[in-house]
């Protein structure tokens, strides 16, 4: 059974100085008598009061400002950061794609960085290389998976990121924004490709900035605002709060028609 | 409206077992690590290829650069210390040959999750596999290292019996110490900064307090002498070079070494579990 119950949680992030940090505070604060019991280190909430539920073929967008705790709710959701306050339990496999370039050695060959990531995302080397040929074909990188990573471009490491997670089929897929680097032939494709894993695999997160992505992979929304839920809901409703406008009115006329086959991805249906 | 339900708050209460403090997920962090062996194997042996990448010799350059040193030291503390070449060549060797193991558990146990800072705070993994891939990957230079004690063999005919086997226990428990000791330190060093500087120097000293360019034959070989021995024996890293390197190259093998070692294991992971289970979540918030 796949799904996130996040209850309560909070994040609070300790900020150690060069001085907080070092032992000699530790120690010698001590010794040196009291100086109030209140906590020495700054903290900064990153994520506080999140409560949220999401079960097998949840598809939420994540919208809000620059620092308003999306990223750090990603990883919440992941599983990195355990909740300071409160609690949260994940079950099933996730797959998070946040920094593409991390995780990949730009000395070793791409092929290599495949079997490394997919390691890391829970899956073993025989299954890697059964899915070697799909990711070479999808990621149209071709006799470049055996150069080293170095000679790649940035849009060619992000093909090659998309390429294995997209791969794996993972139960939960935890995406944040950052595929812009790739032209659109590609980005179609990789469009195509998560909305058919999507349907297969059990929960989706997705930060962007993109109303057009959103709109096609996503039905629900939430919006975060300084570290805290500041609504959630249907995507269309959502992003209409959000930006103070219909996103999808100008939109319809050239993309809606595409999607009227589907209108689950504008959130006028139920789950 | 429909689709809100499935976001708000989970309708049940959250579920016992839940908190991030506990020993279950503890253990569960160690076991889990374990079981992805696959990985940390693969990584670890990365890292080796990774740092000769290009040399011609590659890896091969561990064992050489290794060779060079004990044999320099080697002949000059023989002269030093009036030893024969015989006696003091394989025990400097194979003293150095399980420091560097200990020595690169320790140190670089301080940096082992600053350094993957990327790695934690982007793919969920368990603290472990950071652990595993570093013993693992200590171990294949132990492993080019030995190389050298089968030369010195070949060479000096050490005069070991059957009781040379009690090496495999010594160097498996040396091992397990080496998970503790990463994990510990490595957590402890990711909180306070100072940390790996102070290791690193205390590690440095350690070097030449520990019974390895000297032996514990040498210094009590004069009248009167005797009680130098207490050195070594304070020195809890000696009795670790001991029941590794005294079987190897032919000493007489000392139960008390093992006592203590044994001794310093059960107390290492008890406090390195404690550290895990009260301090593991908080780990990728420090990095």
């Amino acid at each position: 059974m796949v799904s996130i119950d996040v209850w309560n949680a909070a994040v609070d992030f300790p900020i150690f100085d060069a001085k907080s940090r070092s032992l000699k505070k530790a120690v010698l604060g001590k010794t040196g008598g009291k100086i109030g019991t209140e906590s020495k280190v700054p903290i900064i909430e990153a994520l506080h009061d999140i409560n949220l539920s999401l079960s097998h073929g949840d598809r939420m967008a994540l919208v809000g400002h620059n620092g308003a705790g999306k990223s750090t709710l990603l990883r919440l959701l992941a599983g990195i950061y355990e909740p300071t306050r409160g609690s949260a339990r994940v079950e099933g496999k996730v797959a998070p794609v946040f920094d593409l370039g991390v995780g990949m050695d730009p000395e070793i060959s791409g092929y290599e960085n495949i079997i490394i990531r997919g390691l890391f995302l829970g899956m073993n080397r025989r299954e890697m290389e059964r899915r070697m040929d799909s990711i070479a074909e999808f990621t149209e990188l071709g006799d470049y998976l055996s150069m080293p990573l170095r000679t790649y471009s940035t849009g060619m490491r992000v093909r090659l990121a998309l390429g294995v997670v997209t791969s794996i089929d993972p139960e939960i897929l935890v995406l944040d924004e950052g595929l812009g680097a790739v032209d659109a032939d590609f980005l179609e494709k990789v469009r195509d490709r998560l909305k058919e894993m999507v349907q297969r695999s059990g929960i989706l997160v997705f930060a962007s900035h993109s109303d057009e992505f959103l709109l096609e992979l996503c039905d629900t929304a939430l919006w975060m605002h300084e570290g805290g839920i500041k609504e959630a809901g249907p995507l269309r409703e959502v992003l209409t709060h959000y930006k103070g406008r219909d996103p999808f009115e100008h939109l319809s006329s050239e993309a809606h028609g595409e999607h009227e086959d589907s209108p689950a991805t504008i959130g006028s249906e139920e789950a | 409206m429909q689709p809100t339900s499935t976001l708000t708050a989970p309708s049940e209460p959250p579920p016992p077992g839940t908190s991030s403090r506990s020993f279950t997920r503890a253990f569960r962090d160690l076991s889990t690590g374990f079981h992805h062996r696959e990985l940390w194997l693969h990584l670890g042996w990365q890292d080796i290829k990774q740092r000769y990448r290009r040399s011609v010799l590659g890896p091969l350059w561990i064992t050489i650069s290794m060779g060079m040193m004990v044999t320099g030291l080697g002949v000059l503390y023989s002269q030093l210390l009036d030893s024969p070449l015989s006696l003091k060549l394989p025990h400097l060797a194979v003293g150095f040959i399980i420091w560097n193991f200990i020595r690169g558990c320790v140190t670089e146990g301080t940096e082992v999750f600053i350094a993957n800072e990327g790695l934690m705070k982007q793919l969920p993994a368990p603290l472990s596999v950071h652990i595993f891939r570093l013993v693992w990957r200590q171990t294949l230079f132990f492993l080019h290292n030995l190389v050298i004690y089968f030369i010195l063999l070949a060479i000096f005919w050490m005069p070991i019996d059957w009781s040379v086997i009690t090496v495999l226990p010594a160097t498996a428990l040396i091992a397990v110490n080496g998970v503790w000791v990463a994990l510990l330190f490595g957590v402890a060093s990711t909180r306070f900064r100072d940390i790996p500087p102070v290791v690193e120097s205390i590690m440095t000293m350690a070097l030449f307090m520990s019974p390895i360019t000297w032996g514990v034959f040498e210094i009590t070989q004069k009248p009167n002498t005797a009680w130098r021995a207490i050195f070594a024996d304070i020195n809890p890293l000696s009795h670790y070079i001991a029941i590794f390197r005294d079987p190897l190259i032919g000493f007489d093998q000392h139960f008390y070494h093992w006592v203590v070692v044994l001794g310093l294991t059960v107390v290492g992971w008890a406090l390195a579990l404690v550290v895990l289970r009260n301090y593991r979540a908080r780990v990728p918030y420090w990095v």
